[in-house]
């Protein structure tokens, strides 16, 4: 029955990890679009 | 894009002859790659002490293991030094169909690997006592296609690799997934001969079917990877 | 005509963004009612117990990662045919011709090898076909790559799920962590080949990655089946332990196997999905990036 738990915790584990790399992921491509536009005048002239 | 055959074998012929008068020439890589392998062979025989019959049935293993290890440490030498002298560049713009530039370097690659494999099979027949109990003409065949099929990617491998950074270790993490199946078969071909329990045909075939796919693949695509930007 | 296709996008994409959360919180539902499925309604399998119930899991994880990955290889030939129109159009006549085999050879060949249903290589060989085409017609162009990518990426967190659940039932059942047997190990060895493909995609050059990694993945896709049918030749000649032996299945167990696929389905859809929207914005950040490289005084969107 322990293999049954591990199994099903192993494949959420493994899930929810790359969830998380891809949240961190995208948080961090967010500040960098923000300091992108900070950076920057008007555009488009 | 077609060009007479002539011509082609022409290209194999003057790429190869100038790799081949090279690597003479410098003679670096050579020395070094024959030390190379004898260390290889030394330090797997002392990991390993089998009796001769135990040793009949893992040295198909170890052997090729081994040769694994030496052609990879050739192939990353030979498209290394066409990166630093820009040769690369140079074949890109030239007319030569890439196809033959690829068969020569293949066909290089193979003759250096097969030179250190005939250097260190004595080494380790010596080593563990190796008696082949079945055909051992067949280990013949089964040497030089499974040398093809490690050469044929490696050499593509190894032009993928050439740009990438830590190419060094790419050229492994790529090739040694790919030549599974043909590691599969020229293990259990050896054994087999070896221990002459069982027939090796059914592994000769699926090697040579590997090798045709492979090379066939390999020449479809170089084309691609020569030219990728 | 970019302006045009921009407002068309922003169209589309506002009403991909509203589907987002409903779909997330279908799956979410879907997911949990297919567990309870599996932990608790499923009928407790005769020899092995409880344990079996890991195959609710291990199997949809596979058949997922099996899909990805042959949607990251239709990817793959598509960027590499896509400017060769002898290529693509003997892509194109393949993708139908195997769609159309697989129908006939379900109706024409008798009797199929055990455990194969007429319905499933119907069904096996129409898929070949509809989502060659359904990924050229919705992901042209750069898109095909980004989709390579993402596919690739979520084909190996499923694989590794499998790996992971595999040994995890063969444990109890069969007392052995791992065999070499067919499934396990040409899983074992597409899942090496698409960790080299994301080391492939990671190290090279952006320039060229695309076309590096798309001949690794045709590689990838000659390799497999060579793996298989070799294991599976030596294997029919030395019998070995099969970790989860084929087989007919109860009727109830096959109702809740598919309910988890569903699921798993749905959410590897989500999980692609997303991956695909960071991709495409960390793209569009890379170009602004390289064009304040150029530091081109002309430039604008």
């Amino acid at each position: 029955m322990n293999f049954l738990y591990a199994a099903y915790s192993a494949t959420w584990i493994i899930h929810i990890t790359y969830l998380v790399i891809l949240v961190r992921r995208y948080h961090n491509l967010r500040s960098e679009i923000d300091e992108l536009k900070k950076g920057e005048p008007a555009p488009g002239h | 894009m077609s060009k007479p055959p002539g011509a082609v074998a022409g290209v194999i012929q003057a790429t190869l002859a100038k790799d081949l008068r090279l690597e003479w020439r410098s003679k670096d890589a050579i020395n070094s790659m024959l030390f190379f392998s004898l260390l290889v062979v030394v330090v797997f025989s002392f990991s390993f002490d089998p009796n001769a019959e135990e040793s009949r049935q893992i040295a198909g293993g170890l052997v090729w293991v081994a040769f694994l290890f030496a052609a990879v440490v050739a192939l990353s030498q030979t498209w290394a030094r066409e990166l630093r002298n820009q040769v690369l560049d140079a074949y890109r713009v030239s007319p030569a169909p890439a196809n033959s530039l690829f068969l020569a370097k293949a066909l290089g690659n193979f003759i250096f690997v097969a030179i250190l494999e005939l250097l260190m099979t004595p080494l380790f027949i010596m080593f563990y006592k190796l008696r082949a109990l079945g055909p051992a003409w067949q280990l013949i065949p089964i040497a030089a296609l499974g040398t093809w099929a490690i050469v044929v990617n490696g050499t593509f491998f190894a032009a993928m690799s050439l740009r990438t950074r830590s190419r060094e270790i790419m050229l492994p993490l790529l090739l040694f997934p790919v030549c599974i199946p043909a590691l599969l078969a020229m293990v259990n071909a050896t054994t087999a001969i070896l221990t002459g329990e069982l027939s090796a045909k059914f592994w000769i075939v699926l090697l040579t079917t590997y090798d045709v796919v492979f090379t066939i693949a390999c020449l479809l695509l170089f084309e691609l990877v020569l030219h990728a930007e | 005509m970019k302006r045009q296709a921009e407002g068309d996008e922003c169209g589309h994409e506002n009403c991909m963004k509203r589907a987002f959360p409903i779909f997330a919180v279908l799956t979410a539902v879907l997911l949990s009612y297919a567990l309870y499925e599996a932990l608790v309604a499923a009928p407790t399998e005769q020899t092995m117990g409880n344990v079996q119930r890991i195959f609710y899991y291990h199997v949809p994880s596979a058949w997922t990662a099996f899909l990805l990955f042959f949607i990251n290889f239709v990817c793959s030939i598509q960027y590499l045919v896509r400017r060769d129109k002898v290529a693509d159009s003997i892509a194109n006549w393949v993708a139908i011709v195997l769609g159309v085999a697989a129908c006939a050879a379900a109706v024409v060949i008798r009797p199929l090898p055990s455990g194969v249903e007429p319905s499933s290589v119907a069904t096996t060989g129409l898929a070949i076909t509809g989502l060659y085409f359904l990924v050229k017609r919705y992901f042209s162009g750069s898109r095909t790559d980004a989709l390579a990518l993402v596919t690739a990426e979520v084909g190996v967190v499923f694989c590794t799920v499998v790996l992971v659940t595999g040994p995890l039932w063969a444990r109890p059942v069969w007392g052995i962590w791992w065999t070499w047997d067919v499934r396990l190990t040409s899983t074992l060895v597409l899942w090496l080949i698409y960790i080299s493909y994301l080391m492939l995609r990671r190290f090279s050059a952006s320039g060229q990655t695309p076309v590096l990694a798309a001949a690794l993945a045709i590689f990838g896709a000659l390799d497999v089946p060579l793996v298989y049918f070799s294991i599976w030749i030596f294997r029919t000649q030395h019998p070995q332990p099969v970790i989860g032996g084929g087989g007919s299945i109860d009727p109830r167990m096959l109702h809740v196997l598919l309910i988890n696929w569903l699921a798993f389905l749905c959410f590897a859809a989500l999980i692609c999905w997303s991956r695909y929207r960071l991709e495409v914005l960390q793209r569009e950040v890379e170009e602004i990036h390289a064009m304040k490289g150029l530091q081109d005084p002309r430039s604008s969107g």
